[in-house]
């Protein structure tokens, strides 16, 4: 009775969702399919923390990875051949670096949305994990790489657009980018691949591979113990993370039509893990309706009021990090808990759901 | 300028940027190995050190101002950090994660707070006269080096406070208790140490020495909102390779970082010269992951 239920509740959001290009304005929409593509990045940091333990503070290097890739491409596509994109002009370039040409082809750079992050994530990962350094080394390390990767991206300004980033796009696979037709096009596309995304992840997590994550976040010398390499498991898992997150970020920018450094560093790949963190990290319904409700109450906060949003958010994460856990998503279950405590005082853990 | 001269100065630069992040370090790295808690916030205790100075400075005027702004910034910070271990952190332990990212909320805070109060723009803390000027040689092979006195002065205040801190460990009861809780925290605990005391006491001395830093940093660049976020990230390489709770270590570790980017800024760009410190604290740890210098355990405490 109770799958059933839920069944029809996941159903009917789905359902609210693919019909929201005929009732939001278009400007709603806009944000609507920039977060639902965020939510794909969150499923990831759902995996690495939420199952195997591992917090990244630089998902905005895998995601800006992505974004650059394809942004590269659509500058590209908008050039006559032999051309270079102004800002290269501009710094003087003489002309076109290979790295840049090659995503000239639509399928390289589709190819390289995914590869270019995964690869990165993967090598950084195992450099690290190899060695058994986890934990908080490994957040501080991945810190440092987000550090590195936007100041990089605003100092090499004659390859990467500089402080401005890359924006101006137009077209894609001989589509206008701006036209509202293409516009829900791309929505229904980003809702698609987070449905795609989600169950990917749920089935996942029901795996052999899954459990091994979970027993690895629990006793990672224990697993080593067994014969298992966690160092293997946690790589593989931070690699799929890198994944879901270049995707997130090559379909963002559709949406968003710029991406620049200030939206890859430091300050909001930690805004990611919030997003996260308020949902409830091992939970994917949660995540994703984290990264909807921050973001939706981020643009609503700093519109209103814009020097609030920093308390607001420093204040959300203090309180969700040391009251609440798991997460928004786990409060239905603390009142049920609470409430079998007050009113049968017997069976005060009858409720308790698995500790997952 | 010969290339001797060149190479002196930056050598001596790395020295000045090696000591501020030691400064910095010191006690992200003693709580660290201690408590297992690593504090986000603790750029804007340097933050906050830079502040009170300026503030110190205003009220205070003449010759000795700086002490008071020195001493006036240590304690200052050195509160916020008790006042932060009482109401969040204790909570906590066991959590490293957990407490980095709280952490990181109250240093979104305090950097809107700092924005709210004294403005986007930094501020200024003007060094005394006797600070003024520089050691500067014009003759034989290190013609054209200039050192600042305010550079070599901040040098002299992390070696002053480096000694003091190891005398405090080394020397005194309570310096004996946090040996004791680092070595084993359980077994200090049933011979009667307070170890809830001991954690305090670390923690708010560490922010009290990064106050500290502050204060001298706003000798030679302006006091900003975001000027933690500057040196947290460089200081927290300075603990993953330094290892942990090892004030020698610690001290290798901020010269190593310091010295090494003020090497590459001479090749290349500031950017390259991250990239190439973040690349090679990687290839650090193949080598050596528990950093530099780590105490031998058969805990298998998965951290």
């Amino acid at each position: 009775m109770n799958k059933w239920i839920k069944v029809a509740c996941d159903a009917a959001l789905l359902l609210a969702l693919a019909l929201a290009p005929y009732y939001l304005s278009s400007y709603h929409l806009s944000l609507l399919g920039r977060f639902l593509a965020l939510a794909i990045l969150s499923l990831g940091i759902s995996i690495t923390w939420g199952r195997a333990g591992i917090l990244s503070l630089g998902q905005g290097v895998f995601w800006g990875l992505g974004a650059y890739v394809l942004a590269m491409h659509l500058k590209l596509a908008a050039l006559a051949p032999g051309d270079m994109p102004d800002f290269m002009m501009w710094s003087g370039l003489d002309h076109l670096p290979a790295w840049w040409n090659i995503f000239r082809n639509p399928f390289v750079a589709l190819a390289g949305v995914i590869l270019v992050p995964t690869i990165t994530a993967g090598a950084m990962a195992w450099l690290v994990f190899n060695r058994r350094v986890s934990g908080v080394y490994f957040a501080l390390l991945t810190q440092a790489l987000a550090l590195v990767f936007s100041t990089l991206l605003i100092s090499e300004q004659a390859y990467t657009g500089g402080f401005n980033g890359l924006t101006d796009f137009n077209t894609i696979l001989g589509h206008e980018i701006i036209d509202p037709g293409f516009q829900r096009a791309i929505y229904w596309i980003t809702l698609v691949a987070l449905a795609v995304a989600f169950v990917f992840c749920r089935w996942v997590l029901n795996t052999g591979f899954g459990k091994v994550l979970i027993a690895i976040r629990d006793g990672e010398s224990r697993v080593r113990f067994l014969g298992y390499s966690p160092a293997a498991y946690k790589t593989l898992a931070f690699a799929l993370a890198g994944a879901l997150a270049g995707v997130s970020g090559s379909l963002y920018i559709l949406h968003a039509g710029v991406i620049s450094p200030a939206m890859v560093g430091v300050v909001p790949s930690i805004e990611m893990v919030i997003a996260v963190a308020v949902g409830g990290r091992s939970s994917l319904t949660g995540v994703v309706l984290g990264t909807l409700l921050v973001n939706f109450g981020k643009d609503a906060i700093s519109s209103a009021i814009p020097e609030l949003w920093q308390f607001v958010m420093g204040a959300l994460f203090i309180l969700i990090v040391t009251a609440l856990p798991k997460g928004l998503v786990s409060l239905p279950n603390l009142v049920l808990r609470f409430k079998a405590l007050v009113f049968k005082p017997s069976a005060p853990h009858a409720l308790e759901g698995p500790n997952v | 300028m010969g290339h001797f001269a060149i190479v002196a100065g930056q050598i001596f630069n790395g020295f000045s940027v090696g000591s501020i992040l030691l400064l910095i370090a010191l006690g992200l790295a003693l709580s660290f190995g201690l408590m297992n808690v690593i504090n986000m916030a603790h750029g804007e205790m340097l933050m906050v050190g830079g502040y009170l100075s300026y503030l110190a400075c205003k009220i205070v005027h003449g010759p000795m101002s700086l002490l008071f702004a020195f001493l006036f910034a240590f304690v200052g910070s050195a509160l916020l950090g008790a006042l932060l271990e009482v109401t969040i952190i204790r909570w906590l332990y066991g959590r490293p994660l957990d407490t980095l990212l709280a952490t990181w909320g109250v240093s979104l805070i305090l950097q809107q707070g700092a924005r709210s109060l004294f403005g986007p723009i930094g501020v200024e803390v003007v060094a005394p006269a006797w600070l003024d000027g520089a050691v500067s040689f014009n003759h034989g092979f290190l013609a054209g080096l200039s050192m600042p006195y305010v550079r070599i002065f901040i040098i002299v205040v992390t070696v002053v406070v480096l000694g003091l801190l190891t005398l405090f460990i080394a020397r005194t009861r309570w310096g004996l208790y946090l040996r004791a809780v680092h070595q084993d925290r359980e077994m200090a605990q049933a011979l009667g140490v307070n170890t809830k005391l001991v954690d305090l006491l670390v923690f708010s001395v560490g922010t009290g020495v990064a106050g500290l830093a502050g204060a001298a940093l706003a000798l030679i660049a302006p006091v900003t909102p975001t000027v933690g976020q500057n040196y947290i990230v460089y200081a927290f390489l300075v603990v993953i390779v330094g290892g942990l709770g090892s004030l020698f270590g610690t001290t290798l570790a901020a010269l190593f970082v310091g010295l090494i980017s003020s090497a590459v800024q001479m090749f290349t760009s500031v950017s390259l010269a991250d990239v190439f410190l973040l690349v090679l604290v990687i290839v650090f740890i193949q080598f050596r992951p528990r950093g530099i210098i780590f105490a031998r355990s058969r805990n298998m405490k998965e951290a």
